[in-house]
């Protein structure tokens, strides 16, 4: 067997898109995955192809990373579900009207083209809304996507280029060697950990698990035709000391309803807890009243891999470990499906000394230890 | 939703072993409370019989009836059209009930709980099993007692299980002409089971009624259903293709009625963590459970028909109560060796493996085809890649084929265990009537499949 040049932790979306890059690069590529996708954060997730501007980084990496998915979407196979629906942002009263103006600047000075909606544009796009609410902003590009079957995708065309799946626990990683549940080693030059929230192997990466719950419907085609989020859902997505909930739903293109979402710190379990769940109900039921009737078919709670800045880990682990073997490409938090094609090509254009499209400086694992970022603000 | 309904034994089921518990548990002095999803007690066994007159169904009507008056006068609570969606292990369970003005949910606070879920169909995907006019055994029963006419209409029952018999007597009771019986066991299997009813004198009795008043019918053993052959117009059924494995035959037929015997319903003991073993729900001398202070009775413990049922369920309710179930365990006993009997006899043949061309639909809800489930990595992935099982039956009619199939078993069981409405899950639900309701497009999937 020719030597790995690479050998990639975790086949979720990340991990999935990383080996296809790498293997379109003509690498030997090892793809290393304890389990089975099912269980992931990627598959536990609302699957959104979304630009978010919680910051000009985020910001940056969200809308290139959608250019990336723009690219890729002619060859995603019809199992992929794709449907650029749209998002819209809404505005439950005039202060959050206000927000809508500035957000739209912020997208407009990034070159994205955003609409600001009137309370009546709003009915109109979304007639099962509540009345009374101040308008949106709503965002045409944004889409959402059936991630298991896109990583499902990634990792069949990295097999294709040759990629070698070893379906095993990797136990640790230094210096060039992957240890395996079984005893066993692999070895390859570069180590890619794509691990979700599951940091064991280099805790270093300071990734905390934040969970989520989320419930989907049986099939009501045409009752929601864009993903919507309120727009406090920032102001609660960024508050960590306490549980949040926001109201966040996704027409999926089967027709179901996916509804979200929730936020809590420091519970690692994935049991469904009825009192924050019904919290995140009676918040979208607040906002779109005719769900009260809609079928549940199941719910369920899933992780996201948070940091202390909220920006993922793209690069290399030098500064959280002493290792040049090391690179990580962990810790997107909600945004782990939408940024993974563009992480993959930063990772890799950083592996072979190419330049990337946009600065991948804010995503250096290396930020982690400067001090004062550790707090997690 | 409402402020909980506080009761010292929660029952969730009222079936014969459901109404057995609830019976024993209030008469020894408990406060009890009996949830069933159906309009009325009986469960699938006991379902209300439009018409009374056969020996057999008689028999088991006045003792069905004796069996309610008892559960009535016991002082137990039983409220029907609950359908339990959600429970932990902490002593709390919630139902939804669908009333005229629109649905409710209501949560019960409880001491002690006694499952007895019972059993429901297992099928298996073969070319043509979605046609109309193809229909579960019991599936088939069940609509005749809803008032479906089958008179003067051609039948063949299929499948495998001490229910053919029975459905096959009752349809042609009900003045269906069935013109054959295909049992996919083979007779040297059978036998024995047969010659084990000596000792049970009143269910070798019951066969040999049935059969009886099956004299026109063929009843093949050995045999099964390859195909169903749609009529020119793609949308009823003409005939069925039997095979032996050696030769082949069509039969017409206006309907088919086919099931491959009963899997036991699991769901609500695997999501309060109750431990299974070989696919039943893991019980001790006293039907407890692995869950402290859950007891579970009836066919999730193991399929064993009416009488295991009614014995496991008086035990269960006893043990509830603290009183002596001794002097039930070997006639309990008895009836499990019976179902070991029942199990060997109708094993399902490998040949039932090969019946699904790779367009065959295996999962109704989501419309997935055997071609599709070709994962190496296990029921998570199929799920997950195919949508198989992810549909309103929530795996229920394709978890058992899938597991047959291919040797998966569905992983995990999840709330709500059966679709509801949103408002459900939340807390604030007012009893007020509802605005407007919008219908999901798949409610006619889930009316086929029923």
């Amino acid at each position: 067997m020719k030597p790995l040049d690479v050998l990639i932790v975790g086949a979720g979306i990340v991990g999935s898109s990383v080996a296809r890059e790498c293997a379109l690069l003509g690498w030997r590529v090892g793809v290393v995955t304890g389990g089975t996708l099912a269980g992931s954060s990627t598959v536990a997730g609302m699957g959104h192809v979304v630009v978010m501007d919680d910051s000009p980084a985020q910001l940056a990496l969200t809308a290139y990373s959608q250019s990336v998915w723009r690219e890729l979407v002619p060859q995603l196979p019809k199992v992929t579900e794709y449907e650029q629906c749209g998002t819209i942002w809404v505005a439950a009263d005039h202060d959050e009207m206000a927000e809508v103006q500035a957000r739209h600047e912020v997208y407009a000075r990034g070159g994205l083209e955003t609409r600001v909606l009137s309370a009546s544009d709003l009915a109109a796009a979304e007639p099962n809304l509540r009345s009374g609410l101040a308008g949106g902003l709503l965002v045409p590009a944004d889409g959402v996507i059936y991630q298991p079957a896109a990583a499902a995708y990634f990792l069949h065309q990295a097999q294709q280029h040759g990629a070698e799946i070893f379906p095993l626990r990797a136990t640790a990683a230094a210096h060039g060697v992957l240890r395996l549940a079984d005893g066993t080693s692999l070895a390859a030059p570069r180590i890619v950990l794509a691990v979700g929230a599951e940091c064991e192997l280099l805790p270093a990466m300071q990734i905390q698990r934040r969970k989520g719950h989320l419930v989907i419907s049986d099939r009501y085609p045409g009752f929601l035709r864009h993903q919507l989020v309120e727009l406090g859902y920032l102001k609660s997505a960024h508050k960590v000391a306490e549980d949040s909930v926001a109201f966040n739903i996704q027409p999926r293109q089967t027709g179901q309803l996916l509804i979200g979402s929730s936020r809590q710190y420091g519970n690692s379990d994935s049991e469904i807890e009825t009192a924050i769940m019904q919290r995140m109900i009676d918040r979208a039921l607040d906002y779109m009243p005719g769900l009260r009737n809609v079928s549940i078919l199941r719910a369920w709670t899933g992780s996201r891999a948070a940091t202390p800045d909220k920006l993922p880990l793209i690069g290399p682990a030098k500064g959280l470990a002493d290792d040049d073997t090391l690179w990580l490409a962990a810790g997107f938090e909600g945004l782990g499906i939408t940024n993974a094609p563009g992480a993959a090509r930063l990772l890799v254009n950083a592996m072979v000394g190419r330049a990337s499209a946009i600065d991948a400086t804010p995503y250096l694992p290396a930020r982690l230890n400067a001090g004062a970022a550790v707090a997690y603000a | 939703m409402s402020p909980p309904s506080t009761t010292d034994v929660l029952v969730v089921g009222a079936g014969p072993a459901g109404i057995a518990a609830a019976t024993a548990a209030a008469e020894h002095g408990r406060k009890v409370i009996v949830l069933d999803d159906n309009r009325k007690p009986g469960g699938q066994i006991w379902r209300d019989s439009s018409v009374i007159a056969s020996p057999a169904r008689s028999a088991s009507g006045s003792r069905k009836q004796r069996a309610i008056d008892r559960l009535q006068r016991s002082g137990a609570t039983l409220l029907s059209g609950h359908t339990v969606f959600s429970a932990s292990a902490s002593g709390q369970l919630e139902t939804l009930r669908e009333l005229a003005t629109g649905s409710f949910a209501e949560r019960f606070r409880f001491e002690q709980l006694i499952l007895a879920t019972g059993a429901r169909e297992r099928f298996l995907p073969f070319p043509g099993w979605t046609l109309p006019g193809v229909f579960g055994v019991g599936g088939l029963q069940a609509l005749v007692r809803a008032g479906y006419s089958v008179a003067g209409k051609r039948i063949i029952v299929a499948g495998t299980g001490p229910l053919l018999l029975a459905v096959a007597a009752h349809l042609s009771h009900d003045g269906a002409n069935v013109v054959a019986v295909i049992e996919q066991a083979a007779l040297s299997s059978l036998i024995p089971f047969a010659a084990s009813l000596w000792r049970q004198p009143s269910k070798l009795l019951q066969g040999a009624q049935y059969r009886a008043s099956l004299s026109s019918a063929s009843y093949r053993t050995a045999a099964w259903v390859a195909e169903a052959i749609p009529a020119t117009d793609g949308r009823s059924l003409s005939a069925v293709r039997i095979t032996d494995g050696k030769r082949t035959w069509t039969e017409p037929c206006d309907l088919l009625a086919c099931g491959y015997h009963l899997v036991p319903n699991t769901e609500l003991a695997e999501l309060i963590g109750c431990t299974l073993q070989r696919g039943f729900v893991q019980v001790d001398e006293q039907q407890r459970t692995s869950v402290p202070n859950v007891f579970c009775a009836g066919e999730p413990t193991g399929i064993a028909g009416l009488e295991a049922a009614l014995l496991q369920g008086e035990i269960a309710g006893r043990a509830c109560a603290g009183v002596a179930t001794a002097s039930l365990r070997s006639r309990a006993n008895k009836e499990q060796a019976f179902a070991r009997g029942l199990a060997r006899a109708f094993a399902l043949r490998p040949e039932l493996r090969q019946l699904p061309q790779p367009g065959t639909i295996v999962c109704r809800c989501e419309d997935v085809a055997f071609a599709n489930l070709q994962h190496p990595s296990g029921w998570a992935d199929i799920k997950l890649q195919t949508r198989c099982g992810m549909g309103p039956c929530q795996a229920r009619v394709c978890g058992p084929a899938v597991e047959f199939l291919l040797g998966s078993k569905p992983s995990s069981v999840r709330q709500p265990l059966y679709p509801v409405p949103l408002h459900a899950l939340t807390a604030t639900t007012e009893h007020a009537p509802e605005p407007f309701k919008v219908e999901p497009e798949s409610i006619h999937k889930v009316e086929e499949t029923a």
